[in-house]
This record gives C-alpha cells, sequence and structure tokens, in this order.
C-alpha cells in the first residue's frame, strides 16, 4: 500500500512540474499578448478582454495565479482559429482517436506477442529470423510512409478501402449504414498503426520469452516430458507475460498522442488532426491545451502499470 | 535498456596506464577497435556498406545531382512525370526532379541526424555523469528532471517547441533545419543519461578511482580521466542508435509541416508529396524512393548501432 501511494505522490509531482513548464514554455519562449495581435479572428476588443482576463499585462506570478486556477477548473483558453474552447474541440475529437489507436494497440499487442512467442519457441530457424527482421523493417518505418504505401496500394489502386475521412460527407447519422461506413473508413488507419506498433511488442515477447525459456523450471517441465505446447502455455509464456502487460499499459497512455501523423494522413477528426491543424494555423491555445491533456494521459497510464505491476509481480512490493 | 547491468569495459586498467592519451586518442582508439570488431559481424558489416554510400551521397550530393532540383517547370507534361530517361526517378508537382530533391535530401536528413543525435549525446553525458557521479541531491534532482523527460509524450513537446521556436527560424544558420535539430536533440537525451548514469554509479566504486580519490585527485581530473574515458565506448554506441531515432523523428516532424521547405529533406518530400495527392495519382516515383532512403539508413544505424553495444557490452552477445 506504502509503495502505492509513494507511486501516486510521484504521479501528482509530474503533473506538476506538466503544468508549470507549459505556463513558462507558452509565456517565456512565446508572447501571448503578441500572438493574439498577430490572430485576424479576435477584434481589438476581443484582444483587450482576454488580455484583461489572463493578466497577461501584469506580472509573471499574477498570470500563474490566473493559469492555475483556470486550468484546475478545467478553463483552457479558447482555440485562436476556431473561437471554440480548447477543452470542447479535445474532448469532441478524443473518441475518434480512442476507436483508431486502441483498437490498433490491442490488435497488435496480442498478434505481436504471438508472433514473439513463435519466434522464441523457433530461435534461429528460419521462422524466428523472418519474424525478427520484420519486425525490425516495421519498426524502422516512418508509420505516416507505410501509410501512405496502403493507400496508395489499397485504397487507390484496388479500391477496397476509403482514402480518407471518418464517414462519407452525407452519411446519414445514427443508422446501421452510417456504422459500416464508420468501419470501412477505420480499417485502413487501424491497419496501419496496428503494423506500426507491432514490431516493439514481437521485440519484447521474444525476449522475455527466451529468458524464460532458459530458467530450471523450464527444464524441468520438458524433463516431466510434457508436450511443447503446454511447456510454453502453462509454464513458459505466463511467466514472460509481465513486461508485455507494461508495454501494453504504458502505450495506452500514448493511445491520445501516438497516431498524430496517421490522422493527419487520413484525415481522421481525432487529436492528432486537430494538432496538425493547430501547428498550420500557429494556434498555441490549442497547442498548449493537446499538449498538457496528453502528457496528463501518459502520466496517468503510467501510475496504472506501475500500480498493475505491484499486484502482477510480487518482486516489485519488496524492491 | 539493456546496457544497465553493464561490466565495466575491459581496458579500464589500461585506461589509467595511457592517462597521457587525450580524450580524442582515447575516441579514436575505441573508434579504431570497435571498427575492427565490426567489420567481423555480419550486420554490423552490411549497415556499415550501407551507411557509407549514403555518407557518400550527402557530401557530394550537390556535385551528382542530375538536375537542378528547384528548376520547376510549367509545362503540364512534366507534372508528376513518371519516371524517362530524362528524369529517373520522375517528377514532382512542380516539374521538379525527384532524383536530384533525393540526393540534396540525403544531406539534410542526415546532417539533422547526425547532429541532433550529437547535442542528446553531450546533454546526455552531461547529466548522466553529474548524477551519477556527485549522487545525492544532485542525483536526485537530475534523476527527477530525467525521469519527467521519459515520461512525457516525446512528439507533442517535439511538436510544440518547434512551433514556438519556430519564428526565430529566419535569423539562424540553416532555417528551421536549425530548429529541428535543436528540438531533437533538446528532447532525445533522457534514455542515453540514465545509461551513463548507471555505468557511473557502477565505475565510482571501482578501484583505481577510490585510490585516485585518496591520493588527492581532484574531481575534474578524476572525471576527465577515469570516468569519461570509460563511458565513451557506451556513449558512442548509444549515440548510434539515437542518430536512427533522430532521423525518424525528422522525417515526422518534415510531414507535419515543422520542416523546412527550402532544404528540403526526406521527410519533407512525404510532406509535399501527401500535400499533392500523389498516392491519388498512383505517383509512386513521387513517395516511394524518399520512404525506402529512410527505411535503409534507419535499419543500417540500428544494426551498427547494436553490433557496436555487442563490442561494448560482450554479455550481450549471448542473448541475441
Amino acid at each position: 500500500m506504502r509503495h502505492v501511494l509513494i507511486k501516486i505522490g510521484i504521479a501528482l509531482g509530474t503533473l506538476g512540474f506538466v503544468l508549470v513548464f507549459n505556463f513558462f514554455l507558452f509565456r517565456v519562449a512565446g508572447d501571448p499578448a503578441k500572438d493574439l495581435l498577430r490572430n485576424p479572428r479576435i477584434t481589438p476588443e476581443a484582444r483587450e478582454a482576454l488580455i484583461e482576463e489572463r493578466g497577461l499585462n501584469e506580472g509573471l506570478v499574477t498570470q500563474f495565479r490566473i493559469y492555475l486556477v483556470n486550468t484546475l477548473s478545467g478553463e483552457l483558453e479558447t482555440s485562436y482559429s476556431t473561437n471554440r474552447p480548447v477543452l470542447t474541440e479535445i474532448t469532441e475529437a478524443l473518441p475518434n482517436t480512442i476507436l483508431l489507436v486502441g483498437t490498433a494497440t490491442l490488435l497488435s499487442a496480442f498478434i505481436g506477442s504471438w508472433l514473439g512467442v513463435v519466434a522464441a519457441s523457433r530461435r534461429g530457424r528460419a521462422s524466428d529470423t523472418g519474424i525478427t527482421q520484420g519486425s525490425l523493417i516495421l519498426y524502422s518505418m516512418p508509420e505516416f510512409w507505410l501509410g501512405m504505401i496502403l493507400i496508395w496500394l489499397l485504397a487507390v489502386t484496388l479500391g477496397l478501402f476509403p482514402t480518407g475521412l471518418k464517414v462519407n460527407p452525407g452519411q446519414e447519422f445514427s443508422s446501421v449504414g452510417y456504422v459500416w461506413n464508420v468501419i470501412q473508413h477505420a480499417a485502413l488507419p487501424i491497419l496501419t498503426l496496428t503494423l506500426g506498433l507491432l514490431g516493439q511488442y514481437v521485440v519484447i515477447m521474444r525476449s522475455a520469452l527466451a529468458d524464460v525459456l532458459n530458467e530450471d523450471f523450464v527444464t524441468t517441465a520438458r524433463a516431466i516430458g510434457l508436450p511443447n505446447y503446454r511447456v510454453l502455455r502453462d509454464h513458459a509464456v505466463r511467466n514472460a507475460l509481465l513486461p508485455v502487460v507494461t508495454l501494453v499499459s504504458l502505450n495506452l497512455g500514448f493511445v491520445v498522442s501516438g497516431a498524430i501523423t496517421i490522422e493527419a494522413l487520413f484525415s481522421w477528426p481525432g487529436i492528432g488532426q486537430l494538432t496538425v491543424d493547430a501547428i498550420n494555423t500557429k494556434d498555441l491555445p490549442m497547442l498548449q491545451g493537446i499538449f498538457l491533456f496528453t502528457s496528463a494521459a501518459v502520466i496517468i497510464a503510467n501510475l496504472f502499470a506501475d500500480i498493475l505491476l505491484t499486484y502482477l509481480d510480487p518482486r516489485v512490493r519488496v524492491s | 535498456m539493456s546496457a544497465t547491468a553493464t561490466p565495466p569495459p575491459q581496458q579500464s586498467t589500461t585506461a589509467i596506464l595511457s592517462g597521457s592519451k587525450g580524450l580524442f586518442g582515447r575516441l579514436s582508439t575505441t573508434a579504431n577497435r570497435s571498427f575492427k570488431l565490426l567489420v567481423r559481424s555480419k550486420s554490423g558489416l552490411i549497415g556499415l556498406g550501407i551507411l557509407s554510400v549514403f555518407t557518400l551521397i550527402a557530401i557530394i550530393g550537390p556535385w551528382i545531382a542530375p538536375q537542378d532540383p528547384n528548376a520547376s517547370t510549367s509545362f503540364s507534361d512534366q507534372i508528376l512525370a513518371p519516371p524517362s530517361s530524362e528524369y529517373l526517378l520522375g517528377t514532382d508537382d512542380n516539374g521538379r526532379d525527384v532524383l536530384s530533391q533525393l540526393i540534396l535530401g540525403t544531406r539534410i536528413s542526415m546532417l539533422v541526424g547526425f547532429a541532433a543525435a550529437i547535442v542528446s549525446a553531450v546533454i546526455g553525458s552531461i547529466v548522466g555523469i553529474s548524477a551519477g557521479y556527485f549522487g545525492g541531491w544532485t542525483d536526485r534532482i537530475l534523476t527527477a528532471i530525467d525521469d519527467w523527460f521519459l515520461v512525457i509524450p516525446f512528439l507533442p513537446l517535439a511538436i510544440v517547441l518547434a512551433t514556438l521556436l519556430g519564428d526565430a527560424a529566419n535569423s539562424l544558420p540553416l532555417g528551421r533545419v536549425f530548429i529541428l535539430i535543436l528540438v531533437i536533440g533538446l528532447t532525445g537525451w533522457a534514455g542515453t543519461s540514465r545509461i551513463i548514469r548507471s555505468q557511473v554509479l557502477s565505475l565510482k566504486q571501482r578501484v583505481f578511482v577510490e585510490r585516485a580519490r585518496a591520493l588527492g585527485s581532484t574531481t575534474p581530473w578524476i572525471i576527465r580521466k577515469q570516468i569519461l574515458p570509460n563511458v565513451l565506448p557506451l556513449i558512442f554506441a548509444n549515440t548510434v542508435l539515437i542518430i536512427a531515432i533522430s532521423i525518424l523523428t525528422e522525417s515526422t516532424l518534415s510531414f507535419l509541416g515543422l520542416g523546412d521547405p527550402s532544404r528540403a529533406s526526406w521527410g519533407q518530400m512525404l510532406n509535399a508529396a501527401n500535400d499533392s495527392g500523389a498516392m491519388a495519382q498512383g505517383a509512386w516515383w513521387f513517395f516511394v524512393p524518399p520512404g525506402v532512403c529512410i527505411v535503409l539508413v534507419v535499419i543500417a544505424f540500428t544494426m551498427v548501432g547494436y553490433a557496436i553495444e555487442e563490442i561494448v557490452n560482450p554479455k550481450l552477445r549471448e542473448r541475441r
């Protein structure tokens, strides 16, 4: 229990540091008052009001206090380019991103670990070499480039999938046809992301299992005369799963930020698309909100992974 | 990382004896010995071969590019034209020669990879050595900062930094390329410093360091003559691996529109290809070659990095 409390304390500290860093990054490296001036969508009166509201003409300490109170009460700034609250934009985009990256994370974890088991149990043979080299190539590939190739081959040349967007424009909302339409649009980005994430699971599972297979209890299990699949299923894989569990829960934190290039490529209306729009319009409040939000997601996922591990692995509790 | 339990390199005793050799002397001996072992490993040799070709192209690029990569044309039959004898890899959406862009892009992509990795290595080494050697509160604070950088989602951070610093690009040499180097270097050092720190922690306990301290050697002398030479091989191996990651990150940031259109890297070419709808028009010659180059170079650096890591840390050899 004490261990968990310490972890929670560290997570809160890290979050606090993100808050402070976020403030100084945008106030010191950037100049919010000048950025407001550059934005054609904001009238001079509105600009004065915003400067007044955020205390931009006051000292840094006052600005920091206002920022802290606003952020902690869940009130982020307003987007320069859409004039809507940043938090609204993010919460609207979030489900789309979770659908895309969540599905891809789970798929790649299952397929990747399975391939890792295959590779480790046939070490040094052709299937092992093939799987290992294949994952190195996938790992070295920019995800968005893989996506470009898949769009060209599967969507444009073979016409199997749409090339982008979440639904066809004009598709009627809330019908079976709508859901089917979304699935068709999501298939290709999910395939791309799954392939992009696959390599790390293969590598982790393979090396964890290879270590376990050298342990005495595996030799014992073999000596008893258990068939190979039972040695793997009942003895080896169970013990090699820990690093995979850790990787999955860590990756869940990157669910929010993990698909920026893929969403941009497929015009998928999630956090990644928001990010790219914000880059192109120099929408600093939006970027600030996204940075805060994605950091919080990762920190919470880390905490979750730590707590999960203390329950799964008694050794962690002792050390 | 796997190198946390690294046994100290075997030459540590010779390191003190050859104290007269300067830091660069040590570095070149390390590089020399690594090179000899490297060419013995198959994947290391293949990686080294690929890298030599690309490094050569990066250096002599402007002299071997068949066309002026910026010479655009308004003849519509030369827009996104497929490969021909005149344009070996076809043309882009402005009628510019893709092969020449690819050759000149090699220099930018490799430059960003190398320079950003060196920035990371320098920051990572300073932080790692200080944390490991001084211990106490220095260690606690530096490790906390390090942890923070390891946890923070690094792509959003890099995007935010590149956007904020983007305004300053015009007044800098290399423009936005300089910003990319800085941003990738500043966000990528945390893993390196973690590895260096644990190595320094074990070095600090070793007899020859304790003896030097007992004999009254000053801290700067011990760090320069005894700690640094012994962590250099590790820094070297790690930096090679970081180059691969830096090149990937550069391509990602450029693809997202944070690159320099007037100094096109491979990632910048992919950005242009995507914006011009090259996939929908089936203009594969525009977007396939830059990606192939990225994959080749990243794989090559990874293979060389692993090979060097195995030389530095013999324990890894039996595991792979």
